[in-house]
């Protein structure tokens, strides 16, 4: 059974593309057939996060007008095997995702591939609620700040009541919290909320941690979902969201102030 | 004075402010209680459909409210009835349940 994933967030800007690629490809690397579908219309972005701009010839609103089908605006990425993007469209129209399209575009797609990845747009208006509607999962992406928590929280109260879940009165949609640009050293300064302090106020299971990174900026230079980077903090802790999403057991990593702890052991010699 | 603002400032780092304001904002407009608001509504229609068992009252003589008080919510259920004698609605204490 095909399942539907949204990454999603209510405010802008916090991860959601950056999650929604390595996402993606962490399930691709797991021999698992993926798309990833980019719903932000007008603000196309994911990609060049992917690295496939170049290759982009129709668009997700092209295949809900009739003007190609899915095969030819489906990009197969070089990289990995059983990844495939379905670009946004540069259109300014806002509405051109309809429901009974996007309808029809998922339903194809959960033919043909094991996990549909939909890449939110900010905001809690049409855009993002067409692209929670129809998920079973939904990525709750988080940054430890207070005007993001609580856009994170609002977009909880739309899921938990406008979903195609709720609506039809069918098990809730799997809220998990993936908290991104988490910086450790500033949690301890007292600067930014910490994880529990995120977690008591959402009140939903944590799928990972996502420790702020200079590599998530040079991976997106490269066009490479940064997850790909395997030596990378940010990467690997994408490697082990994917892996804890696939059912595994992996412990929390990143959450403390690494380079101090080196210190500290040192000391303790 | 400006001294004791440090002083402040240190027992209760910038982090702690966050929290604190986020769990204010997150109770008032959240999506707890906009879930509220949606099962007050249905709760709503299913006590009218039992009191019309018994008696035949109109669908505002039932007024269902949710209310903060200190650490608890105080849920007020008021039910106009009519009088039996006259046919008017006379009005019942409220039901208040915690
Ligand atoms: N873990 C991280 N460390 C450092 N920078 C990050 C991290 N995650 C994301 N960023 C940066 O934050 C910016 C926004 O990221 P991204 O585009 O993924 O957010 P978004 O939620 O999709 O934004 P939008 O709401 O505009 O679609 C980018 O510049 C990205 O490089
Ligand atoms: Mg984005």
């Amino acid at each position: 059974m095909a399942r539907v994933i949204v990454v999603t967030s209510g405010k802008g800007g916090v991860g959601k593309t950056t999650t929604s690629a390595s996402f993606a490809a962490g399930l691709a690397q797991r021999d698992f057939k993926t798309v990833v579908v980019d719903f932000d219309v007008g603000l196309r972005n994911l990609d060049l996060i992917m690295g496939c701009e170049r290759r982009v010839v129709y668009d997700f609103v092209n295949v809900i007008n009739g003007e190609a089908n899915l095969n030819q605006a489906l990009i197969k990425d070089k990289r990995l095997n059983n990844l495939y993007i379905l670009p946004a469209s540069q259109t300014r129209d806002k509405e051109a995702l309809t429901h009974e399209g996007v309808e029809a575009v998922i339903g194809e797609l959960k033919q043909r591939f094991d996990y549909i990845v939909c890449d939110s747009p900010a905001g809690i208006e049409h855009g993002a609620h067409i692209a929670m509607y129809f998920a079973d999962d939904a990525l709750i992406t988080t940054n430890p700040e207070v005007s993001s928590v609580r856009d994170s929280d609002r977009i909880l109260g739309l899921i938990a009541s406008r979903s195609r879940r709720a609506i039809h009165d069918e098990e809730p949609v799997q809220e998990l919290l993936v908290l991104t640009r988490y910086s450790p050293e500033r949690v301890e300064r007292g600067d930014m909320l910490a994880l529990d302090d995120v977690l008591e106020i959402l009140g939903i299971p944590l799928l990972g941690v996502i420790p702020e990174s200079q590599s998530v900026l040079l991976a997106s230079n490269e066009g490479v979902p940064v997850i790909m980077n395997e030596r990378s903090d940010a990467g690997s802790a994408y490697g082990d969201m994917v892996a804890r999403y696939l059912g595994e057991d992996r412990p929390h990593r990143f959450l403390t102030n690494e380079r101090k702890n080196l210190f500290q052991r040192l000391f303790k010699r | 004075m400006r001294f004791l603002d440090m002083f402040r400032d240190q027992r209760a780092p910038s982090a702690s402010k966050a929290k604190e304001r986020l769990q204010i904002i997150v109770a008032r407009e959240g999506r707890n209680s906009a879930l509220s608001s949606d099962y007050l509504q249905r709760m709503q229609q299913e006590l009218l459909a039992v009191v019309r068992k018994y008696v035949a009252i109109e669908q505002d003589h039932i007024k269902v409210n949710l209310d903060r008080e200190g650490d608890y919510e105080v849920l007020e259920v008021n039910i106009t009835l009519p009088d039996a004698n006259t046919g008017k609605p006379v009005h019942k204490t409220p039901t208040r349940a915690r």
